[in-house]
């Protein structure tokens, strides 16, 4: 299984070149494995992933998180949309109120964008999950909704190579004593536990969080944390926060490693990253 | 054990928050939670007893009416929201485990996620005995 990491920007797309490093454009992930290839999430960084001409079926699945703009606003570039021999197939959490249609189409007509999402030439489908176990091709899919403003769900793939765990946008601190330390009691532990990797929201400072709770993100000490106790083995803190320059995102890491031991591997992700389970 | 949903985890952590007594039920009744005021009512720390089944936490109540007749379950407000997901609410009186009386208000609300399954209900008390 081959994961590259194509926007790592939380809110915000960045263009100052003091976030080149890490990189400016918001969530999107690309997961390939045996001819297929999914989507995690329909930020700007959906420009960077190339469509895998090898694919085993003209067909791509893009598996959103939310309809936070942060995360839906490449789709509409999304090459594969506008190619009439694409089977395109989009997934998202269930609403109570409205249809995925619906507020995906909010998107995806004027004003906002200049199509209509009944006029994508592609082969659209849509998909509503929520506590949901799907198959895709060589992935077996888990989804649950995780703590964040609005409905959100986080996914787990796992597939013969490994198990990657994806919740850019987390907030599973959010109450009077953050986390409740017991599995039962913790937001996303059951797509977490376990994985071989995750990616995590880590927008926050310690000290910044205390001023930003119910925003639904988490500090990077949160991330952490929540990463020990479902004992995953290689965590990629993503999401970070449009204002931290590259050297502060370096700083933030730094002072977190400094003053904490944790026994699995850690990084900051960055645009472009590629790893191989 | 799996996680519980995030309607009830996010329940907690508001009743965390509340000086009122709080109980969390899942869909049978089994108490996973109740919260320091509550504590007060049951006599027990959550800490110390963890979750408690329905037919335990529920023996250790004698609810009665004003003319101290014991009410059947299916007339507590909590009950009945287990049964019909509603939201119910009634005053009534309790023998509490030191043995005193004390007439308490109950409301009682299902916990319905956005998929509009009930996945669990909460019941908050007031105390009317000291007002």
């Amino acid at each position: 299984m081959k994961i590259k990491i194509c926007g790592v920007r939380g809110s915000l797309t960045t263009t100052d070149p003091a976030t080149v490093l890490y990189g400016g454009n918001t969530s999107c992930i690309g997961v390939w494995e045996n001819g297929w290839q999914l989507v995690l999430d329909g930020g700007s960084g959906i420009q960077k992933l190339k469509l895998d001409e090898k694919l085993a079926a003209k067909r791509i699945d893009i598996l959103l998180t939310h309809l936070h703009l942060d995360h839906i606003q490449g789709l509409g570039f999304f090459k594969p949309l506008f190619d009439p021999e694409m089977e395109v197939h989009i997934w998202g959490p269930v609403s109570s109120s409205e249809s995925l249609h619906a507020r995906l189409r909010r998107y995806l007509s004027p004003p906002l964008f200049p199509v209509h999402i009944r006029d994508l030439p592609c082969q659209l489908e849509l998909h509503e999950i929520e506590k949901s176990s799907f198959d895709i091709g060589p992935f077996s899919i888990m989804s649950d909704y995780v703590i964040h403003p609005g409905p959100t769900v986080g996914y787990r793939l796992s597939c013969n190579k490994g198990v990657v765990c994806y919740i850019p946008d987390h907030e599973p601190a959010l109450g009077e004593r953050g986390i409740i330390n017991d599995s039962k009691w913790i937001s996303g532990f059951d797509l977490a536990k376990g994985a071989d990797l995750l990616i995590h929201d880590s927008q926050y400072t310690a000290k910044e969080y205390q001023l930003k709770k119910g925003w639904g993100h988490s500090s990077i000490d949160d991330a952490g944390f929540f990463a020990s106790i479902a004992d995953v083995k290689h965590v990629l803190y993503s999401h970070h926060d449009p204002y931290r320059t590259d050297k502060q995102v370096d700083e933030m890491f730094a002072e977190f490693t400094g003053r904490t031991e944790y026994p699995f591997k850690q990084e900051m992700a960055k645009e472009g990253m590629e790893i191989e389970l | 054990m799996a996680a519980y949903e995030i309607e009830i985890i996010l329940n907690r952590q508001l009743a965390d928050c509340l000086s009122i007594p709080v109980f969390i039920t899942d869909t049978v009744g089994n108490l996973i939670f109740y919260n320091e005021p509550a504590e007060e009512i049951l006599g027990k720390r959550f800490e110390e007893t963890g979750e408690m089944p329905v037919e335990q936490w529920s023996t250790e109540f004698k609810p009665v009416d004003e003319y101290g007749v014991v009410l059947p379950p299916a007339e507590l407000p909590l009950v009945k929201t287990l049964t019909n997901s509603k939201a119910y609410h009634k005053s009534f009186w309790i023998e509490s485990l030191k043995g005193d009386n004390q007439q308490i208000s109950v409301t009682s609300y299902p916990i319905i996620g956005r998929t509009g399954k009930m996945i669990g209900a909460v019941a908050i008390f007031w105390k009317l005995t000291d007002e």
